[in-house]
């Protein structure tokens, strides 16, 4: 018994050897051994970004077993998606999860913004972390704008052709873009082909090389500790990454699969009926919540605002807005040389509100215009 | 625009006077004198102001120019002579390059009434109601001339219309009769299928109202007045106004409309067979058919009624009091037997088709995808429609079979239906289960984040 522990022992030793002569894994040791995070009462928000990733985990490996099944054509999309539900063994649950985990995975993302943005974590040195963290939600929100899509089902589609005339509508590039996401003029079969390419390979493509330089800042830099309490230049307290932190930030994954779990059982995520290009669009269509504010104020900003077409300015400014939010670390200059910046708390708290009270009256006032 | 309306005027000026001064009846009064024509001058300019702002409110649409009818019963501004040119605008036949010479005769290109309304060129003026249909014939039973506009039209319309009650009556000297202008209007005449004709078959009940609805027009004639108001609560009006089924019955789908005769007793079932193929060839093979013919009972309509058709219910059949079939049979009858059996078919399957439905819409309420089985229990209520029908052949053993196999279909989806609800009962129990391995798993991971936190220090205090 005791020969045999030895020898295992004799053979775990071996493979280390091998793989540190080769990967240097006494360094990589050295480094999670050594690397620490800051304790605080705004600790808990740190976890946001670890669940967010546990939850593209789960995007992309059921989005993997989706794909063995789901055919991407007008004429096969939608009957493809009722197989998976019906038919495959437990098609139910992964198309379930995939579809709430792409909900959840947004909202925690949108906190983990917000709590990166009010702690002012975006400061100089972390600037690169915060505008490949905005690119991370951009290509999120077009995850779930293109995946939306793919069921061709009657709200997707309708969803789909009026997200797709706001890009239309932008000046200069719209036309030209629309014409490219659509493959034409109309949401066709051509444009399922074009959100599937998109969904499938282009995105997971540069998800992979942005969230590779978000993770290696992070790891490199180690998460920031609040403005507040780094100016008070007492030492801070901390925990050991690995296991203190990494075993906190487990329970956060956890959570995020039990809640998961429960959605899923509960509240299955449904088909509706397949699209029909030739019916009239369904009374009440709105897009996914995450868009619901932007949704919701292009029908209250009047037609014709002077001589500008108003949606044309609603996107426009939104686009701004979105240019804006990438750039905050340059443009907060008093953050980075480490003060207080009250006009940038309040934009916060002011765009959080406009976030808030905007999504509410999408569904309780849809009308507007 | 302006110097167009002067000119028209100065070619009606007699006219205006001769419609000032009495119009029709007063022809010969048009020359008595100067001081009288000084009135009518200044009346006529008067006229001319009205009627310049008048044309821009009613004429919108394009007239031929030179047309002297046209321009003439405009300008005249006498609500006798107008109506013609005012509703012309939208009458087919001007659309068809028709004009008023081609039905009145006369000659349309002088500008002065005599020669105009000249006898010797063919005028015909205002034609007697008795004259109509040859009128109208005239182009409307001519092949050659028809087929130049519309070479699949019918040609026999006038030929029909003398085999009618209205034609037969027109001929006998009877002038309250309807003609082709009565249903067809006159002078703002348009395509049938037109929405705004009067013989679109959503309006075809209201201008048949106009006379058969109307009892002090009819008085004398002997005729229900009421048909209109039961047709109105029939499911075929409904089918026909509410659900915009344009092929639900009208008035002349029964009654024909060029050769409008009600249907005879041993023709009722020729009429609604037109659309109810099935089951009146059904009903032509049961023993129902002789029956009823030897006491002189029309099929169909015996149990259904006439104009206020029913939408039809299971409780029409059977042997309680709302079914039909208790009218003649006895309850020691054979055929009082048959009802209660074939009723009873009925309502086993529907009642599995409802049991079914139930199930399908919890679990599809509930989450679950049974769009599948949902279709596959549209077989059911088909074969539910299908016994239905069957029920015009009187024979229990043939709704039997049909039912049967319904219900078996039904079941089929039913079984669906408690499958898919127990699968979301296992879904639950799942839920249930991962949530309290993944809560094990989260306190285990607390209790170890706990022990570690106590045993190994935390790396403590750093400046950062």
């Amino acid at each position: 018994m005791a020969q045999s522990r030895r020898a295992r022992a004799h053979r775990v030793q071996v493979l280390k050897n091998w793989l540190d002569q080769r990967i240097d894994l006494a360094g990589m040791r050295q480094f999670v051994e050594h690397k620490v995070v800051p304790v605080h009462r705004h600790t808990v928000w740190y976890y946001f970004g670890g669940m967010t990733l546990f939850l593209f985990i789960v995007q992309v490996l059921t989005g993997i077993l989706l794909l063995l099944y789901y055919q991407p054509s007008a004429e096969q999309a939608f009957e493809s998606v009722q197989f998976i539900m019906t038919q495959v063994e437990f098609g139910w649950l992964i198309r379930s999860i995939h579809g709430w985990s792409a909900n959840l995975l947004i909202a925690t993302m949108m906190i983990h913004l917000f709590s990166v943005y009010f702690t002012r974590a975006y400061r100089k040195p972390r600037e690169l972390t915060w505008i490949s963290g905005v690119l991370l939600l951009g290509i999120m929100l077009l995850f779930g704008f293109s995946g939306y899509l793919l069921p061709w089902n009657e709200l997707s589609y309708f969803a789909t052709k009026v997200g797709t005339d706001l890009v239309a509508q932008l000046p200069v590039i719209g036309p030209t873009v629309g014409r490219i996401l659509r493959g034409g003029d109309e949401v066709t079969g051509a444009t399922l082909s074009r959100f599937y390419g998109i969904h499938v390979a282009l995105l997971p493509l540069l998800t992979t090389g942005i969230l590779g330089v978000h993770v290696f800042l992070v790891q490199k830099q180690g998460m920031s500790a609040p403005l507040d309490i780094e100016r008070g230049g007492r030492p801070v307290r901390t925990m050991p990454f690995f296991p203190n932190f990494l075993l906190r930030d487990l329970v956060g994954w956890l959570s995020a699969l039990a809640v998961l779990a429960a959605l899923a059982a509960y509240s299955p995520w449904d088909l509706g009926s397949k699209a029909d290009p030739f019916a009239a669009a369904p009374a009440g269509i709105q897009p996914e919540w995450y868009f619901v504010f932007m949704f919701q104020t292009l029908k209250y900003i009047p037609a014709k605002i002077v001589w500008i077409d108003g949606e044309i300015l609603g996107v426009v400014v939104f686009s701004l807005v979105g240019l804006w939010l990438w750039l905050v670390p340059f443009l907060d200059h008093k953050a980075a040389r480490g003060e207080d910046s009250p006009l940038f708390f309040w934009i916060g708290v002011s765009a959080l509100a406009y976030i808030l009270i905007f999504s509410i009256l999408g569904y309780v006032a849809p009308g507007g215009k | 625009m302006a110097e167009a309306g002067s000119s028209r005027s100065d070619h009606c000026s007699g006219w205006r006077a001769w419609a000032l001064q009495g119009g029709v009846k007063a022809r010969g009064a048009i020359d008595s004198g100067a001081p009288r024509r000084w009135h009518a001058v200044l009346a006529m300019l008067m006229v001319s102001l009205l009627v310049r702002v008048e044309e821009s409110k009613v004429w919108s649409q394009d007239l031929p120019k030179g047309n002297s009818c046209i321009e003439c019963h405009r300008a005249i501004g006498d609500s006798r002579v107008t109506p013609p040119a005012e509703k012309f605008p939208q009458d087919i036949h001007l659309a068809k390059g028709i004009l008023c010479q081609d039905c009145h005769g006369g000659d349309a290109a002088t500008s002065e009434r005599e020669g105009a309304m000249d006898p010797a060129k063919g005028f015909v003026g205002k034609p007697k109601r008795q004259a109509i249909p040859q009128l109208c014939g005239k182009c409307h039973s001519s092949a050659d001339y028809m087929k130049k506009f519309n070479p699949t039209m019918r040609i026999d319309q006038v030929q029909q219309y003398f085999t009618s009650v209205h034609g037969r009556r027109l001929l006998a000297g009877d002038p309250k009769v309807a003609t082709c202008i009565s249903c067809h209007d006159v002078h703002r005449i348009r395509a049938v299928r037109d929405q705004q004709a009067w013989t679109y078959p959503a309006k075809v009940v209201d201008t048949c109202a106009r006379c058969h609805a109307d009892r002090q027009y009819l008085r004398g004639y002997k005729i229900a007045t009421d048909v209109v108001d039961q047709y109105k609560a029939s499911i075929h009006y409904e089918t026909l106004t509410k659900k915009g089924d344009l092929s639900a019955p009208t008035c002349n789908v029964c009654h024909g409309n060029h050769g409008a005769t009600p249907p005879n007793v041993d023709s009722v079932a020729n009429v609604c067979g037109t659309c109810h193929s099935l089951t009146a060839e059904m009903f032509a093979k049961s023993p129902h058919q002789e029956a009823f013919a030897s006491i002189g009972l029309a099929p169909c309509v015996t149990c259904h009624g006439n104009h206020d058709v029913m939408k039809t219910t299971d409780t029409m059949v059977g042997t309680d009091s709302k079914a039909v079939c208790v009218n003649c049979h006895d309850s020691d009858s054979e055929g009082y037997k048959k009802a209660a059996q074939i009723r009873a078919s009925l309502d086993r399957l529907r009642e599995e088709v409802q049991r079914a439905t139930a199930i399908l819409d919890r679990a599809e309420h509930a989450g679950m995808e049974v769009s599948q089985a949902k279709f596959e229990l549209t077989g059911a209520t088909d074969v539910l429609l299908k016994a239905r029908a069957a029920v015009h052949q009187f024979d229990p053993t043939v709704v039997k079979t049909l039912t049967e196999e319904g219900i078996l279909v039904a079941s089929q989806a039913n079984a669906k239906g408690v499958k898919a609800l127990e699968d979301l009962r296992f879904r639950h129990r799942g839920l249930w289960i991962s949530v309290v391995v993944i809560l094990v798993a989260i306190s285990g991971l607390v209790l170890k984040i706990k022990e570690i936190d106590r045993r190994g220090p935390r790396r403590g205090i750093k400046k950062l």
